[in-house]
C-alpha cells in the first residue's frame, strides 16, 4: 500500500502489523488524519514487535543521516582539492577564449 | 550540507554575486574555493569514486557559470550550486546504469497470512560516543546503503542525507510525488533489514 495514502480504516477498527508497518513514515511525518494515527496509536499499545520496528525505523534514519557528517574537528571543513579549483578556472578561461 | 555556510572569505553573496555577473576572475576563483569542497562532498556520496566527483563538480561549475546571470538570488548561491551538482550527478549515473536494477523485494519485511511479520524486530544496540566507535558506525551504514538498489540509495540520498524535499526529489528523479515518497519509505526498510544483523542486541 502506498506509504503516503491513509489507511482507509474505519476508526473503530484495529490495524494489522502489515498495515502499521506501511503507515509509518506518514506517522512519522504527522501525514496520518486523527482517526487513523490513533488507530496507529492503538497498535503500539498492543503490538511490541511493531514498536521495535518502529524504533528500528526511526534509528535507521538516523543513522541514515549521521553515515556522511565529519566526526573530527579536521574534517569539519571540506577542502577543495587545488587541482581541481586551477581545473575549473582553466576551463573557464577556455569557454571564455 | 545545503544551506549551511562556512564564514564567507572575501566578497559578501551580493558583492560576490555582482563580480561574477560582471565576469571578475577573483570572485569565480573565490566561488570556486568556497562551494567547491562542499560540493565535492555531495558529488562523492553519489558517484563513489573521486575521479568522477571531480568531473561532476566541474562540470557543474561551468554549467552555473553559463547561467550565472540567470540566478535570480531567491535562494542563497550555496543551495543553487547545490542542486546543480546534484543533478550533475544524477544524470551521470543515468547514463552509467547500462543493466536493469536489482529488486527491492528481498530486503522487504515479509508478512504471514496473519499480517504478522514474519521475522520478529529485536532491540538493536546503543552505540558509543567514542570517536572510533561513531566512525565505524559510519562505514557500516555507508557500506549498507551502498547494498541498496541505485534508484532506492538515490531517493534516500536525496531525502534524508542531502535534506531535499519530496517535491525537489521527485522532480530530479522524474518521479510523481507518491511514487518518491513509497520509495523513500522502502529504501529505509531496506536500510534497516540489512543494518540489522549487525546492530541486533541479541546478536551480539
Amino acid at each position: 500500500m502506498p506509504a503516503d495514502v491513509p489507511p482507509n480504516l474505519p476508526p473503530d477498527q484495529s490495524m494489522t502489523c502489515h498495515e502499521f508497518t506501511d503507515f509509518i513514515m506518514a506517522w512519522l511525518d504527522g501525514e496520518l488524519p486523527p482517526a487513523q494515527k490513533a488507530v496507529f496509536d492503538e497498535h503500539m499499545d498492543i503490538c511490541g514487535d511493531c514498536v521495535r520496528y518502529l524504533e528500528n525505523y526511526r534509528k535507521t534514519v538516523a543513522l541514515g543521516q549521521a553515515a556522511y557528517a565529519p566526526v573530527t574537528e579536521k574534517a569539519l571543513r571540506e577542502e577543495v582539492p587545488e587541482e581541481l579549483v586551477q581545473a575549473v578556472l582553466a576551463a573557464r578561461r577556455l569557454g571564455r577564449d | 550540507m545545503p544551506d549551511t555556510d562556512h564564514p564567507a572569505d572575501g566578497l559578501s553573496e551580493a558583492a560576490l554575486l555582482e563580480g561574477l555577473v560582471q565576469g571578475d576572475g577573483a570572485a569565480y576563483e573565490q566561488l570556486v574555493r568556497q562551494q567547491g569542497g562542499r560540493m565535492l562532498a555531495v558529488a562523492r556520496r553519489f558517484l563513489r569514486r573521486d575521479d568522477l566527483a571531480e568531473d561532476a563538480v566541474q562540470e557543474a561549475f561551468l554549467q552555473a557559470f553559463k547561467n550565472i546571470a540567470r540566478f535570480e538570488g531567491g535562494s542563497k548561491l550555496s543551495t543553487w550550486l547545490h542542486r546543480i551538482v546534484v543533478n550533475a550527478c544524477l544524470m551521470r549515473l543515468r547514463k552509467a546504469s547500462r543493466s536493469r536494477e536489482t529488486s527491492i523485494e528481498d530486503l522487504l519485511p515479509r508478512y504471514g497470512a496473519d499480517s504478522h511479520r514474519l521475522e520478529p524486530a529485536g532491540e538493536w544496540v546503543e552505540t558509543g560516543e567514542a570517536a572510533a566507535e561513531l566512525r565505524e558506525q559510519q562505514e557500516l551504514v555507508r557500506a549498507s546503503i551502498d547494498k541498496l538498489p541505485e534508484s532506492y540509495r538515490n531517493v534516500l540520498l536525496l531525502r534524508d542525507i542531502e535534506q531535499l524535499n519530496t517535491a525537489e526529489t521527485a522532480k530530479l528523479m522524474d518521479l510523481s510525488i507518491n511514487a518518491t515518497k513509497i520509495r523513500l519509505h522502502r529504501a529505509r526498510q531496506a536500510l534497516r533489514q540489512i543494518l540489522d544483523p549487525h546492530l541486533r542486541a541479541d546478536a551480539r
